[in-house]
């Protein structure tokens, strides 16, 4: 399932429009840094098995999220890395090494339009993206914006791997713990019920979507009274409890309001390590607090400021060479 | 006119979005004011707002982390940076907007095909399906909030005679079903799996995406009722 994303699609939520997006943003951040493009640009996220990519133009492209083994006219290419494909370069993913989803970005961004002021695909509404849906076969999408420097810079070059390499500091395979802020629903739980959701591990099921991951635990969770809850709005992250005592995380595409018990959120920071798990990875919960959960936050996002002035600056040198 | 303070709490929706709640209730007064409230926000956004959005008796506030952190020396958090200017905000009195008089009629066939759940309905309540249909007919009705689906409007108050808990187990439901929840009434704007009893089915696009203005019914318009027969529906 590959789809068109970007940054997400934000201040529609009071109409019921949800923000979609790519599901690890941090991952798509980097792609576009990568190849010199601003941060919201539209990039492709795929899910393996993934879309074969023909390129009728040379282009300028980096992959990051999920290792899919990627390869340009069957050679190897490495993730992280500007890569220069020729004309008639065929991207293909050849299996899955790690993550869950990857990321296609190419400089000039792509020749598609924007809905509500955003690039990404809404299946729901089968609105954004492109035309609204999944990528398939024979589907042509443009390249956007080239400048001309830069057009005669790469005319002259070879297929070529960039030798230089953005370190991602979010490796997903570093820690099977994910962290959380206690939702306002939290203290419905009863003490026992606290106690094993932060003790048990947890298992993502086969029906986990872009809406949300379902989580399968040895132990059901309990809240203290079954109070009717009336809707109010989540977010990307949010952790319910479903009537079944079991638990979901919503993602990139839940719905902009909710009205199951909110008992936590997991953390900004942690998204990108979520969003690259898959049906059948464990992980556990850990609570930590607002400060913490803020400054992780900052410290991703100074790192992708960092990185985008060090790859700005060897862009310009190399189209000067 | 001096504001009433209504009691209110603000806690975090994670690391980047906060709520402001005011109960766990459908009240119409209520809602009046926190739509009065969330468009003062939209007009007038605090220092690192992403957006504003409502809901029955709170609002909540997405926020851009970096954003907030910049705008300040100190090393407070962005929390307690938007939290703070959401508790001046909440002190001022604000006048009387422009309330939202819109009145948008939906045109609804309550014909059995259209209207799988009616029967039951019925029944259960001890009505007939045609006082079922009057009685739905009879409301006027609130858009209170937005949400599920795109354009999904969240209505009330349905009368008690005619409200009935949930679906336990969601079916698909078409789009345009008119249907009941609780004492709550919507329209799927979409086809899409659902838990809300259907009583009816409308031709009104409630969401037309090539629309600019995609959304037909926005929070604190009125809404009413009227039945067409299968033949109207079918030349609508």
């Amino acid at each position: 399932m590959d789809t068109i994303q970007d940054a997400g699609r934000y201040g529609f939520r009071h109409l019921g429009i949800n923000p979609a997006g790519s599901m690890d943003q941090y991952a798509m951040r980097i792609a576009n840094i990568l190849v010199g493009n601003k941060p919201g640009e539209p990039v492709i996220e795929l899910h393996f098995p993934a879309s074969a990519i023909f390129f009728e133009q040379p282009a300028l492209i980096a992959i990051t999220g999920g290792d899919f083994t990627p390869t340009v006219n069957a050679e190897n290419i490495p993730l992280l890395q500007p890569v220069l494909i020729n004309r008639f370069g065929i991207l293909q993913f050849e299996g899955m090494r790690s993550g869950s989803r990857a990321y296609v970005a190419i400089r000039g961004g792509l020749k598609i339009s924007k809905w509500l002021n955003s690039y990404s695909t809404h299946l729901r509404a089968i609105a954004g993206g492109f035309n609204g849906r999944i990528l398939a076969k024979d589907d042509e999408i443009g390249i956007s914006q080239l400048d001309e420097s830069y057009i005669r810079a790469i005319e002259k070059k070879e297929f070529l791997v960039f030798p230089w390499k953005a370190d991602n500091k979010n490796d997903q395979s570093a820690s099977n713990e994910i962290l959380i802020l206690p939702g306002n629903e939290w203290d419905l739980l009863t003490n026992e019920s606290k106690d094993k959701f932060l003790g048990q591990t947890y298992t993502i099921t086969a029906n986990s979507d872009r809406m949300g991951y379902r989580l399968d635990s040895k132990e059901l969770l309990s809240v203290l009274s079954n109070q009717d809850m009336i809707s109010s709005a989540v977010s990307f992250g949010t952790v319910q409890l479903l009537p079944d005592g079991k638990l979901i995380v919503l993602m990139a595409d839940h719905q902009a309001t909710g009205g199951y018990p909110k008992l936590a959120h997991v953390i900004s920071a942690h998204h990108s390590r979520l969003a690259q798990m898959k049906a059948g990875d464990r992980f556990n919960f850990s609570i930590t607090d607002l400060q913490d959960a803020e400054d992780m936050f900052i410290a991703q996002q100074q790192h992708l400021i960092q990185l985008e002035n060090g790859c700005r600056y060897r862009l310009e040198q190399f189209l000067k060479s | 006119m001096k504001y009433p303070i209504i009691p209110y709490r603000i806690f975090p929706l994670g690391d980047s979005a906060v709520t402001v709640d005011f109960d766990n209730s459908i009240d119409e007064k209520l809602n009046d004011d926190i739509l009065k409230r969330v468009r003062h926000l939209r007009l007038n956004p605090p220092e690192g707002m992403i957006e504003v959005t409502p809901a029955y008796s709170s609002f909540t506030v997405y926020y851009d982390v970096m954003a907030l952190r910049r705008s300040d020396s100190s090393k407070t958090s962005s929390f307690e940076l938007i939290k703070k200017q959401l508790e001046e905000f909440m002190l001022q009195s604000l006048p009387d907007d422009l309330t939202n008089n819109r009145m948008i009629e939906v045109p609804v066939c309550y014909s059995e095909e259209f209207a799988p759940d009616i029967e039951k309905l019925a029944v259960t309540k001890n009505l007939s399906v045609e006082e079922v249909i009057q009685i739905h007919l009879s409301g006027n009705y609130k858009v209170y909030m937005l949400g599920f689906l795109p354009g999904f409007a969240y209505m009330g108050k349905v009368d008690e005679r005619i409200s009935m808990p949930r679906k336990t187990k969601p079916e698909n439901v078409m789009s345009g079903s008119v249907g009941i929840a609780g004492t709550q009434t919507g329209i799927y704007p979409l086809t899409s799996p659902g838990g809300w009893h259907i009583i009816g089915r409308t031709l009104l696009k409630l969401f037309d995406k090539e629309k600019e203005d995609s959304v037909l019914l926005k929070p604190g318009d009125k809404v009413r009722f009227t039945s067409i027969s299968k033949h109207e529906f079918e030349n609508y």
